[in-house]
């Protein structure tokens, strides 16, 4: 009796086993294209629409293969890592402070891709054998609730200088820069702002109240008044398209705004990998990134702007999220240099 | 003292203990005696409050026992197995009790009781390392370092092999004497109830069916089950009784027990009979006779004589080895 | 068998790593990583890890052997149900929970007056929330299966029910205890999402700093320092828990004792676990009542959500689809880390004939524990530097996550199956063999009747671990066919109004679907499971 309903469960186990495995199932869901694989390596809030993806395949040729996992540091370190032998052909979504280790690597080489027009503003400064290819630009901006401001009858801060000013003690909530790629941005902002004595400025704000957590989710969703838990500090560390979310259904405003005097620029860029298989895959899909139909979707797809001029934007994006003129920022080079250092002394200053 | 007032004990709804009183003055023991699964086990558990009462009283010199648990309760409890404490030392096992109240001269108390037990220089072993009958000394050791008002024994010997459980029961008894110690034990086997025990209460089905002084209980079976359990070998009714009984010299009575040994092969013997088979043993002749109107019957002779299968022989019946049973 | 796949798929990528911080420009500089650990903040973050693990440890033992007692000694009403609940913490994602303990003791949150947010108390509570399921498991099930009469023994010895917890049950129980308190320091010492959120950056454990070196900073050579000292402390605590937690008598033969209704005696352990349920399903609570609310009201929208990309494409798939991966990844990882803890255990469980080979079988014991408490970041890079030559060419490869996953499983099966393998009286295998019977024969007739429910058992605590790893699936899992913990942690790290909603749904799903799987296994009633 028992040895019978082992049986059974031992059959019902592999039958299912069998079912559900992944290992049977084959890498590719279709027939394998005429070019080969193109292997694309990013990070994990990349994402484009699927249809997209399908139209790279079909013109180019090439079968695309995602390999997605971590933030912009954990991507460059990765190829840093496996350089010479990379874990694909074409890596998208180094950013200008992670770019510089990169290039002193020779993770990438070079590709001169035909950049639309505009996009060269945010070419990466020295690197002049073109290795690496903006693709998008995003500004890390401190954001405010201006409902609560409005009920609370006070003005908002404006400018860095604010945050510091005892009007706004303990509203303020932000990312570290230590564990967050935005809180980087933010600590790069201040050196930009104050030079040297950015140490002074961060205890300021320190005394003033601010709140680190741990990365931008927290800070958002559950310390920021309009996040989705419904926290109690109306000044946040965000980007300049947050304002384009947090627009009620039927309303004609956001709640929210990006302090245009406080952002850094972050820009990515895709590059083709040294030593890659599928050289001219990985061309294709620089260029393909840098397409219009691409670039278009980045905002939707990414939170991000296009570097391409002359592109439509969503109607939310066109109407609430505004690009700062100009926004601070810090040589690649420096932050290379820097960033151990800068990093060691913020916690320090921060750890109280 | 211990009494029991219409005692029941209901184990996972099933009755296991029926209406049991009984009395155990101080400085007795007394042996209960019965099959697996009477209930014995059950009432030496509720004594020691292991087991809810569910119904009858407990009284510890007239005072209910309800309520106050186990470890209040001064009793002792020795298991069939010992349950020594396997992470502790036997010095350890036997303090134990001792520890918990704090008391001053652990160490020389715990030598003095491993010497009663016959264990001197077993201090310092581990319980794994033991032989059954050691354990067992072990174990009544650590019970007796208590000073228990009453000492609890649930089969104390019976995982014993033959000889060491017989030679073990007569220590018992001397240790149990030497201390003073009232004791409530139960057990299935008659002998250990015997050598130890002062008093005996026989259990059938939950219910006592006999208690009195144990030579009482053993002469005078109350029916002829318990004389079967107290060891004797058959129970005769009728006019097979009858017979045994005029031969023996005893009044009539419906029926009557008889221990292997009664019938002895002796020439003025006043049964006649054939023998059906015999065996030597070391200290005499085990015959099975087919007794005339009393049927098939076990006998003994003495060594020297050694009748065959077939010879007539003449049986004395020894009334001390028979027992009366007033009803049937 | 077992050996070469934990070699290929644990030691290789780890000693690469670890060579890539000793030798930092193709020079062996034993110096520099020695240097790394004379730093003043190297030491506070070691200090802090075994202060917060060590603390975490003690209180989830306290807390747990009430409950333990109570869940697995008691008979009441929802028992099964509980025992299963309070397991799904162990497989939620961290970030979740962090942003539910969040929600709950942040400034505005119905705890804020405690103003315990960004304390190491809070993430003291954090650990223990996480871990308090593993002691509850491992402790309760030796509790249930433990002989009743040595504690009646000493009952009529005169010892008071707290007298005889102190001497004989406790000492009774410390193989599992022991066993235990190992594992979830282990699980402590290697947090890593629960420090970050809750400790509002002021403290770093060992691993949150691994992680800091290595992807941001890319100090290999100090990340190189800590893995080798973490590596050091793991097997330190496994072979003094190894030493602890032998017995000098395993006996075998038991009565097993019957739950039993509470009695009066039993309040304060009953009241000790239903504060410990309250604190289990607080953080729980705002997780279920975050996913219902909708622009102020409530609703069921983010559930039906659940189907979709999420709001402006925020996924490539659908969680129904990550689901689906996740659910095929699982089963994956369950069938490898059967059959890899099945051998290990038979492996571990066979009579030793020397000293030495008893060694070598402890050994090979603990060596299985290993990946507890290795950083997975580590793992990750060095599945990435090791495994892209011939013949172990696994970079690319779709069965990466369930052999990383099988091997977090690994020690769970090998815990669940050894104490039950172990009690096989090897006689019973002989007396097989002298009727005939020859090795295969003996298994199937001596050790798998008796393994069958564990294994049973074991698959669906694997089933469930898969279902909750975060750590080396997120290092490892291709964007096209992401796990469910993969896409919540995208989900809530997006902004958009239904993401974050969205984030809390599947995560209740993810809770839901492993309390279900819990549950499975609980009716097939194994007394070891989760006895490590």
């Amino acid at each position: 009796m028992t040895s019978v309903r082992a049986l059974l469960a031992l059959t019902a186990t592999l039958a299912l086993t069998a079912a559900c495995s992944a290992v049977g199932e084959s890498s590719s869901d279709e027939s394998a294209k005429a070019g080969g694989e193109v292997v694309l390596v990013t990070h994990d809030s990349f994402s484009l629409p699927k249809p997209l993806l399908k139209q790279f395949e079909t013109e180019s040729g090439y079968d695309l293969v995602v390999r997605a996992s971590g933030d912009g540091g954990t991507l460059t370190n990765k190829l840093v890592l496996t350089q010479g032998d990379p874990i694909g052909d074409v890596a998208f979504g180094v950013d200008n402070t992670f770019a510089s280790r990169a290039l002193d690597e020779d993770v990438f080489a070079p590709y001169d891709a035909a950049l639309p027009a505009g996009a060269a503003d945010y070419a990466l400064p020295g690197d002049t054998d073109h290795r690496l290819t903006p693709i998008d630009v995003g500004n890390v901006c401190v954001n405010v609730d201006d409902t609560w401001f409005a009920s609370h009858h006070l003005a908002p801060p404006r400018t860095l200088d604010d945050l510091a000013d005892p009007t706004y003690r303990d509203l303020f909530v932000l990312p570290g820069a230590a564990t967050s790629s935005t809180g980087m941005a933010f600590l790069l902002a201040t050196v930009a702002a104050y030079g040297d004595a950015w140490p002074d400025y961060w205890t300021k704000l320190m005394a003033n109240g601010a709140e680190l957590t741990a990365g931008w989710t927290d800070a958002y969703e559950v310390d920021f008044t309009q996040g989705g838990g419904k926290g109690d500090r109306p000044i946040v560390l965000s980007y300049d398209s947050s304002p384009a979310f947090t627009v009620s259904k039927g309303a004609h405003e956001s709640t929210t705004s990006a302090l245009l005097d406080t952002c850094f620029q972050q820009v990515e860029y895709a590059g083709v990998l040294e030593g890659a298989a599928n050289t001219k895959g990985a061309e294709a899909f620089v260029d393909f990134l840098l397409s219009d139909d691409v670039q278009a979707a980045l905002p939707e797809s990414m939170y991000v702007f296009p570097v391409a001029d002359g592109v439509d934007l969503p109607s939310d994006w066109a109407s609430y999220a505004k690009q700062p003129t100009e926004p601070y920022a810090v040589d690649p080079a420096d932050v290379a240099a820097h960033r151990d250092e800068w990093l060691r002394e913020w916690s320090d200053l921060t750890s109280r | 003292m211990l009494t029991l007032e219409h005692l029941s004990v209901a184990y996972d709804g099933t009755p296991a203990v029926v209406d049991v009183s009984l009395d155990l003055p101080d400085g007795e023991v007394l042996a209960v005696l019965g099959p697996s699964g009477c209930g014995k086990s059950t009432l030496l558990r509720a004594v020691a409050g292991l087991e809810p009462a569910t119904a009858g009283r407990i009284r510890w010199d007239g005072a209910d026992l309800a309520g106050v648990p186990t470890h209040k309760r001064g009793f002792a409890l020795m298991f069939q197995d010992g349950q020594l404490f396997t992470h502790l030392s036997v010095a350890r096992n036997v303090g134990y009790a001792l520890r918990l109240r704090r008391e001053p001269r652990i160490a020389d108390r715990v030598e003095e009781l491993l010497a009663l037990v016959g264990l001197e220089g077993y201090a310092a072993r581990l319980p794994g390392t033991l032989s059954g009958g050691e354990r067992q000394r072990v174990a009544l050791a650590r019970a007796l370092a208590v000073e228990p008002r009453l000492l609890l024994l649930d089969e104390p010997l019976s995982a014993l092999d033959a000889g060491l459980r017989e030679r073990l029961a007569g220590d018992l008894r001397e240790i149990l004497r030497a201390a003073g110690t009232t004791a409530l034990m139960v057990t299935h086997d008659h002998e250990e109830a015997f050598t130890v025990a002062d008093r005996l209460a026989v259990m059938q089905d939950g219910r006592v069916v006999q208690e009195g002084v144990i030579g009482d209980v053993w002469r005078a079976p109350a029916d002829p089950d318990t004389a079967l359990f107290l060891g004797y070998a058959r129970v005769l009714r009728g006019t097979a009784a009858a017979a045994v009984l005029v031969a023996s010299g005893l009044p009539a009575a419906p029926a009557v027990a008889v221990r292997r040994s009664a019938l002895l092969v002796a020439v003025d013997g006043r049964l006649p009979g054939t023998v059906v088979s015999s065996r030597a043993t070391p200290d005499q002749v085990r015959l099975v006779v087919d007794v005339d109107g009393v049927g098939k019957i076990d006998a003994v002779a003495a060594l020297d004589v050694h009748p065959g299968p077939g010879e007539r022989v003449r049986l004395t019946a020894d009334p001390t080895r028979l027992a009366v049973i007033p009803s049937d | 068998m077992p050996v070469a796949v934990l070699g290929v798929f644990f030691v290789l990528p780890v000693s690469g790593m670890l060579a890539r911080g000793f030798w930092p420009h193709g020079t062996f500089d034993p110096g520099g990583v020695l240097g790394v650990l004379a730093r003043p903040r190297v030491h506070r973050v070691v200090w802090f890890t075994v202060w917060s693990a060590s603390v975490a440890t003690s209180v989830s033992v306290l807390l747990g052997l009430p409950a333990a007692h109570a869940l697995h000694r008691l008979r009441f009403p929802g028992r099964t149900v509980v025992r299963a609940a309070l397991l799904v913490p162990f497989v939620l994602p961290t970030v979740v929970v962090g942003v539910a303990f969040r929600e709950l003791l942040g400034e505005s949150g119905p705890l804020g007056f405690l103003g315990l947010d960004g304390s190491p108390v809070a993430i003291v509570a954090g650990l223990v929330f996480f871990n308090v399921a593993v002691v509850i498991r491992v402790v309760g099930t030796a509790w249930e299966s433990l002989d009743p009469r040595p504690g009646e023994a000493a009952a009529a010895l005169g010892a008071s029910p707290a007298q005889v917890l102190r001497t004989v049950t406790l000492p009774a129980l410390r193989p599992a205890i022991v066993s235990a308190a190992t594992v979830v320091f282990l699980f402590c010492a290697t947090a890593f999402g629960i420090v970050l959120t809750l400790g509002g950056l002021r403290y770093s454990s060992v691993e949150t700093e691994i992680y800091l070196l290595t992807t941001n900073l890319l100090d290999l050579q100090a990340a190189a320092a800590l893995s080798v000292l973490q590596l050091v402390a793991v097997t330190v605590l496994l072979a003094v828990a190894g030493r602890a937690r032998a017995v000098p008598d395993p006996s075998v033969a038991r009565t097993v004792a019957r739950p039993r209704r509470p009695g009066r005696g039993d309040w304060p352990g009953l009241g000790a676990t239903v504060a410990l349920l309250a604190f289990v399903a607080a953080p729980l609570g705002t997780l279920v009542a975050g996913s219902l609310q909708i622009d102020g009201g409530w609703g069921l929208d983010n559930y039906r959500a659940l189907t979709t990309n999420g709001t402006h494409q925020a996924l490539l798939v659908p969680v129904t689809d990550a689901l689906v991966t996740s659910l095929r990844t699982a089963v994956d990882a369950t069938w490898m880390s059967l059959s890899l803890g099945m051998v290990v255990a038979v492996l571990v469980t066979r009579r030793s004939r020397t000293p030495a080979e008893r060694r070598l079988r402890t050994g090979l014991d603990g060596f299985f524990m290993l990946p507890l408490g290795v950083s997975a970041v580590t793992l990750g890079f060095g599945f990435l530097i090791t495994l892209n030559h011939p013949p172990v060419d696994f970079r690319d490869s779709p069965l990466l996550v369930p052999i990383a996953q099988a091997l977090v499983a690994l020690p769970l099966v090998v815990r669940t199956i050894v104490p039950v393998l172990a009690g096989v009286d090897d006689r019973q295998r002989q007396a097989a063999a002298s009727l005939g019977a020859g090795p295969l024969r003996t298994m199937l007739t001596v050790d798998l009747p008796v393994v069958w429910k564990p294994l049973l058992a074991a698959s669906g605590f694997a089933f469930a671990a898969s279902l909750g790893e975060f750590g080396a699936t997120s290092f490892l899992a291709r964007d096209d066919h992401p796990t469910v913990p993969v896409v919540i942690f995208r989900l809530i790290g997006h902004p958009g109004p239904m993401n974050y909603g969205m984030a809390l749904a599947a995560s209740v799903v993810l809770a839901a679907t492993t309390a279900l799987v819990m549950l499975v296994v609980e009716r097939l009633r194994v007394p070891s499971v989760g006895a490590f």
